[in-house]
């Protein structure tokens, strides 16, 4: 991967005449453009990322302070309205379910716990991931061949079925959610991490640091990281809404966030058993799972064609 | 005949005029004539999940159930109203103590193989079901019967049991406590009988299609395992030609709105059950397909007596139970006509009257301010208010009514209560444990006709007193319960258990189990019982008809 | 040489396939024994000399160790014991019945998915930020973004139930039973596959050797056949080892909502009931599957692309 910062002037247009270059030096603003800033106005012509990231920040807005702008809360048991369809007047904008708690405010409050699962879920497997690749590629030889092993080996696990044992065993508090699904899911952050970091090793750039006496920690805190940043943000952008997928399946089976939180995953399951007979239940909650999966979806894609266009991944 | 409730059956219309409408019954001394029956005599059945297994004595479940019903019968069996009748044996003497049973069993029994049906094979059946080796869930089942203790425990050999075979079709049961109820029990599977030289020749495998042989309506024709099941008429069975439907086919459609769809889309009979939230729904749109009828069980949670808070808090459990509104909960919540319910034995069980607690003929509000008033009592209040955990198993029902609990305490006392969702295994190692629980999910489902089932739950000994709950006047009143042969004075003393079980709030009654499911109009031939037992063997299908009309009732142009 | 290279490469999957399958047998017996709970907790209470009975006979009543080594001795015969929750029906058996029909839903899917996920993404590449690029990439992305749980249902209720075109679930190896299920099983991947071919596709449409390619004068379509298409699909190649065998081993959403008997439900199902035997049958299944399909996938990736060689790693 390209390692070093392009660095171009731009001179202002007046130069003087005896002295050019110390004219140029006086008036010209050195104005540095950075593969970032590239980066940047790249993604920002890519009209999908661009109208997802709006529409994400919107999303984020609605579902922090979206709750406080109704009536209702989201445990409150509304007996004279169970089941009964959008109504301005009664202030259920969305509805209600079975037990006649308010869908607008579940459906917000369900965005909080799957964003959040999302996020930190990702997280943990991006913890665990880059550093074990990192290590592997960085270290390479007998190190590395022993770490890919064992990824391949823990591939090789069913990994729904590792989840569902994860949440038997140790129990189903949201906590648990967050580690059970990132644990399982690092595997390929980490074979992409070892892939870069394998060729960054080989640069110059690093060469020459090692030759100063640059310790190994050092070298890959400095160095390596910070050159996966690009390869990071990407996979981040597109694991998120794998790991909100996979709540929702583990809300199918019975094993996802506990009552009385809600999920989308867990609200759209409870939907679509009764698709017909309460639509508004399944409606909502699957629009906003819907388009959050794929604003992310398009933010990762354009990042990605914006930071790395050659990536493989 | 079934109680749909109140639709009024007006047929189906607009894009459900296509669902077919059943010709008019017409019944010659109670059978069908045959024009109006259907050509193809298959019915299909939804069957909730695979059985575990379909050896009679190991069963456990109810849709293993429904599926032995049809290939075996016991001594006993019952009517399409849930009556017992002659099964196997077509007649008994019961001795004047209530301890001798003599069974004389039909000369004309046999086996789907053609052997003929013994005393022997029941005496051996008996003494399967009751062998520790066999290791069945129902041991308690064999219980009134001598010796059925130590011969469980492995105290005494199995030929101990106090069954015998006095000749060639003469059984004989000696029971250890004259038990009212013990012909009923004689209906269920862990008293079936099984063909000892197939068992002896395929071990495991005799429940196969081609090994299993039986004794009832019906024989196992295929098996294909999570997908269907599909029995056959027994041409040896001795009511061989009173039987109609040539085939019964069991699908075990684990998903309920797949079932339901499944159903709509006419691939289906018969439901297992409905989907939870629908029923008004299918109210209005199925009104002549939904059936909902009582069902002998109880919906209850428990107490942990053993745990705080409800160490010694006759107060605080008091306000718990008087703080719920039955009314809205059945309702509102489960809303399928379930029964609002203070009291442990559901309605419907023969010649018995439930004991009353007072409290049922005030309004809710005076509940409520009991409720509070207690709730102080025991020393709770707004700025100390009770904090407990509701834990139940992934049910969608389960976890409605546990919401609606958790709502209403709140309401109307405002304690505070966490639900807690666990997953089966791990809900029934807590509740057995009693480490962790404080409120839990419990609730029971009959096994036999009778107050029995459900009041001995309360023994300090029974293996499901998760609840901790010992009273020795309990234990005393059913010891004296099951050697009381005198019906009037039973029902009085099981009355007083049920009243002092009650007062002393163990559990939190919530309401009488209803069985809901959609039976396509055409089906006729069965008929709402409390023990929810459908023997296919009574049923027919009739032709449908091309008009849509009102629900048709049976015509009997014969006999009486 | 090529060859060699193969056969090479082929013995030391084989010979890795050993430490894998034991590292994953290890793995679930002990994990699915941690779990509280046994294959016979049940809401009627045995009485605890016929508990004994039983664990005795199961052998449950020995030191966890001896479990395991027992075990490896009877899987080493291929002798996979009965299953706890279906008493009538060994292992061996639930799995030989359920492969078959988790094995053609989920080929039928990838197959399906494979070929319009490769044309989606194709056409997308070719005509990359028009609106046909976003048109057949925002269609394909759907079986990305909306639950399975969610289109199964609804497949059912407007083919089945409303239309009466198919069948409303179930199985009884009719095409007609097999359409919604494979419909739904590849919907995903059709998405996924997409995106991996569009991206790939185009940046081997921006490499060095396509842009020589057209500066001399070759038509397009030819270059875009003969020259970019196998780089192209390398990546969608490698996706399809893992992918799948996540087919075909079942998905458990699919055969529960639409009553298939594959052994999708076994992982689930089967760690829920505590059947030991019937979790450890289908997962070291699972991992046989996988590792032999990861070597089918890296010969046609050889294959495919003659400059990978084998001892570098990937």
């Amino acid at each position: 991967m390209r390692g070093l910062f392009k660095f171009s002037q731009v001179l202002s247009t007046d130069v003087a005449a005896d002295d050019p270059f110390a004219a140029a030096l006086a008036q010209a603003p050195i104005k540095g453009r950075s593969l970032w800033a590239d980066a940047w106005h790249r993604v920002l012509r890519n009209r999908a990322a661009v109208t997802s990231g709006i529409v994400m920040l919107v999303m984020v807005l609605l579902v922090i302070f979206g709750p406080m702008l109704s009536e209702w809360s989201g445990d409150y048991t509304d007996w004279d309205h169970t089941s009964s369809p959008p109504d301005l007047e009664t202030g259920h904008w969305f509805g209600t379910d079975a037990v006649g708690r308010d869908i607008f405010v579940r459906t917000l409050q369900g965005g909080r716990i799957s964003l959040l699962v999302g996020v930190v879920a990702t997280l943990v497997s991006l913890v665990i991931g880059v550093s074990y690749g990192a290590i592997a590629g960085y270290y390479g030889g007998t190190t590395d061949r022993l770490m890919m092993r064992a990824v391949d080996i823990i591939y090789a696990l069913p990994f729904m079925f590792f989840v569902i044992l994860l949440m038997v065993v140790f129990g189903r508090h949201i906590l648990l959610i967050f580690v059970a699904i990132g644990a399982v899911n690092w595997l390929d952050m980490a074979r992409i991490v070892r892939g870069q970091t394998l060729g960054l090793k080989n640069t110059e750039y690093v060469e020459a640091a090692r030759a100063c006496g640059v310790g190994h920690w050092a070298i890959i805190r400095r160095h390596i990281v910070p050159n996966l940043i690009g390869v990071v943000i990407v996979y981040v952008t597109l694991t998120i809404p794998q790991v909100i997928l996979v709540e929702s399946f583990l809300s199918f089976l019975g094993l996802g966030v506990q009552e009385p939180m809600s999920s989308w995953g867990a609200l759209v399951n409870d939907g679509a058993q009764d698709m017909e007979s309460a639509p508004w239940t399944l409606a909502f909650p699957a629009a906003f799972l819907t388009i959050t999966l794929y604003c992310f979806n398009y933010i990762g894609d354009g990042l990605r064609d914006a930071l790395d266009p050659k990536d493989k991944s | 005949m079934a109680v749909s409730c109140d639709g009024q059956g007006d047929g189906p219309e607009g894009g459900r005029s296509s669902r077919p409408q059943p010709v008019e019954d017409v019944l010659l001394d109670g059978r069908p004539i045959p024009s109006v029956l259907a050509d193809e005599q298959v019915l299909i059945r939804g069957n909730g999940e695979e059985p575990q297994t379909l050896d009679p004595h190991l069963a456990e479940g109810v849709p293993s159930g429904h599926i032995l019903r049809d290939l075996f019968e016991g001594l006993t069996t019952e009517a399409p109203d849930g009556r017992i009748i002659p099964g196997a044996a077509s007649r008994w003497n019961i001795s004047a103590d209530g301890l001798t049973y003599t069974f004389y069993l039909r000369r004309d029994g046999a086996w789907s193989n053609g052997d003929a049906l013994t005393a022997e094979d029941f005496v051996f059946s008996i003494r399967r079901s009751a062998d520790p080796v066999t290791a069945s869930n129902y041991g308690n089942m064999l219980y009134p019967i001598a010796n059925a203790r130590e011969v469980l425990s492995g105290e005494l050999p199995t030929d101990a049991l106090g069954v015998t075979s006095l000749d060639r079709f003469t059984l004989q049961i000696t029971l250890t406590d004259p038990t009212p109820y013990f012909l009923n029990l004689l209906a269920h599977p862990s008293l079936y009988p099984v063909h000892r030289a197939s068992l002896e020749a395929h071990g495991r495998q005799f429940s196969r299609p081609g090994n299993l042989v039986s004794n009832g309506a019906y024989m196992l024709e295929e098996w294909a395992i999570r997908s269907h099941i599909g029995l056959v008429k027994n041409p040896n069975y001795h009511g061989a030609d009173d039987v109609i439907l040539e085939r019964v086919r069991y699908l075990p459609i684990e998903d309920q709105s797949t079932e339901l769809k499944t159903f709509r889309a006419g691939e289906l009979h018969w439901t297992y059950e409905v989907p939870n939230n629908q029923f008004k729904w299918l109210r209005e749109n199925y009104p002549d397909e939904l059936v909902v009828s009582p069902w002998l069980g109880s919906y209850f949670f428990g107490f942990n007596l053993l745990r705080e808070p409800f160490i010694d808090s006759p107060d605080l459990r008091r306000a718990l139970v008087l703080a719920i509104d039955r009314d809205v909960l059945t309702d509102k919540v489960t809303q399928f006509g379930e029964l609002p319910s203070y009291n442990l034995v559901p309605p419907g069980v023969t010649d018995y009257e439930p004991a009353i607690p007072d409290y049922v003929s005030w309004t809710q509000e005076e509940r409520e301010a009991e409720a509070r008033r207690l709730y102080a009592l025991a020393g709770y209040s707004a700025e100390k208010p009770l904090r407990v955990e509701i834990r139940y198993n992934t049910s969608e029902n389960h976890k409605k009514v546990a919401l609606a609990i958790a709502s209403m305490w709140k309401q109307v006392l405002g304690a505070i209560a966490t639900l807690v969702n666990e997953e089966w295994k791990v809900f029934l190692q807590n509740r057995d444990q009693q480490v962790v629980t404080q409120v839990f999910r419990a609730g029971w489902i009959g096994d036999y006709n009778d107050p029995h089932t459900f009041l001995s739950l309360f023994h300090s000994d029974h293996g499901l007193n998760d609840y901790g709950y010992s009273n020795s006047t309990v234990d005393a009143l059913l010891q004296e319960i099951s050697s009381e042969r005198i019906p009037g004075r039973r029902q009085r003393m099981m009355q007083e258990t049920e009243r002092i079980i009650i007062e002393d709030d163990p559990i939190l009654l919530v309401y009488a189990y209803v069985t809901r499911r959609l039976v396509d109009s055409r089906v006729r031939g069965w008929q709402d019982n409390v023990m929810d037992h459908h023997y296919s063997r009574g049923m027919y299908i009739l032709k449908a008809r091309s008009a849509s009309s009102g629900r048709a009732k049976p015509v009997d142009v014969g006999g009486e | 040489m090529i060859q060699e290279d193969i056969v090479r490469h082929g013995i030391s999957r084989l010979v890795g396939l050993v430490p894998t399958l034991l590292m994953l047998i290890t793995i679930a017996f002990f994990l699915i024994r941690v779990a509280p709970g046994g294959p016979f907790d049940s809401e009627k209470p045995l009485p605890p000399e016929i508990r004994a009975n039983l664990d005795a006979k199961y052998h449950l009543d020995e030191p966890l160790i001896q479990q395991y080594f027992r075990y490896l001795g009877q899987i080493l015969v291929l002798d996979f014991g009965p299953s706890y929750q279906y008493k009538d029906w060994t292992v061996n058996e639930l799995i030989a019945r359920g492969f078959p029909v988790s094995l053609t839903i989920g080929a039928l899917a990838m197959v399906l998915a494979f070929v319009l996920g490769t044309l989606i993404g194709i056409t997308a590449a070719l005509r990359q930020n028009s609106w046909v690029d976003y048109g057949a990439m925002g269609f394909a992305m759907l079986g990305m973004s909306i639950p399975n749980f969610v289109i199964a249902p609804a497949l059912i209720l407007l083919l089945a139930v409303n239309a009466g075109w198919l069948p409303a679930g179930g199985w009884d190896w009719s095409i007609q039973r097999m359409v919604l299920p494979v419909i739904t099983l590849a919907l995903p991947v059709i998405a996924y596959i997409a995106r991996l071919t569009r991206g790939s596709m185009i940046e081997v449409l921006h490499s060095n050797y396509i842009r020589t390619a057209r500066s001399k004068g070759l038509p397009k379509r030819i270059v875009i056949r003969r020259h970019a298409l196998k780089p192209a699909l390398l990546p969608v190649i490698s996706y399809m080892g893992p992918a799948t065998a996540g087919l075909i081993t079942g998905s458990v959403i699919v055969e529960q909502i639409y009553s298939i008997p594959g052994i999708g439900s076994y992982f689930v199902q089967g760690a829920l009931n505590r059947d030991y035997t019937l979790v450890m049958g289908v997962v070291i299944f699972y991992g046989v599957i996988i590792i032999v399909l990861n070597f089918i996938v890296d010969m046609l990736y050889a294959w495919l692309n003659p400059r990978i060689r084998y001892d570098e790693g990937r």
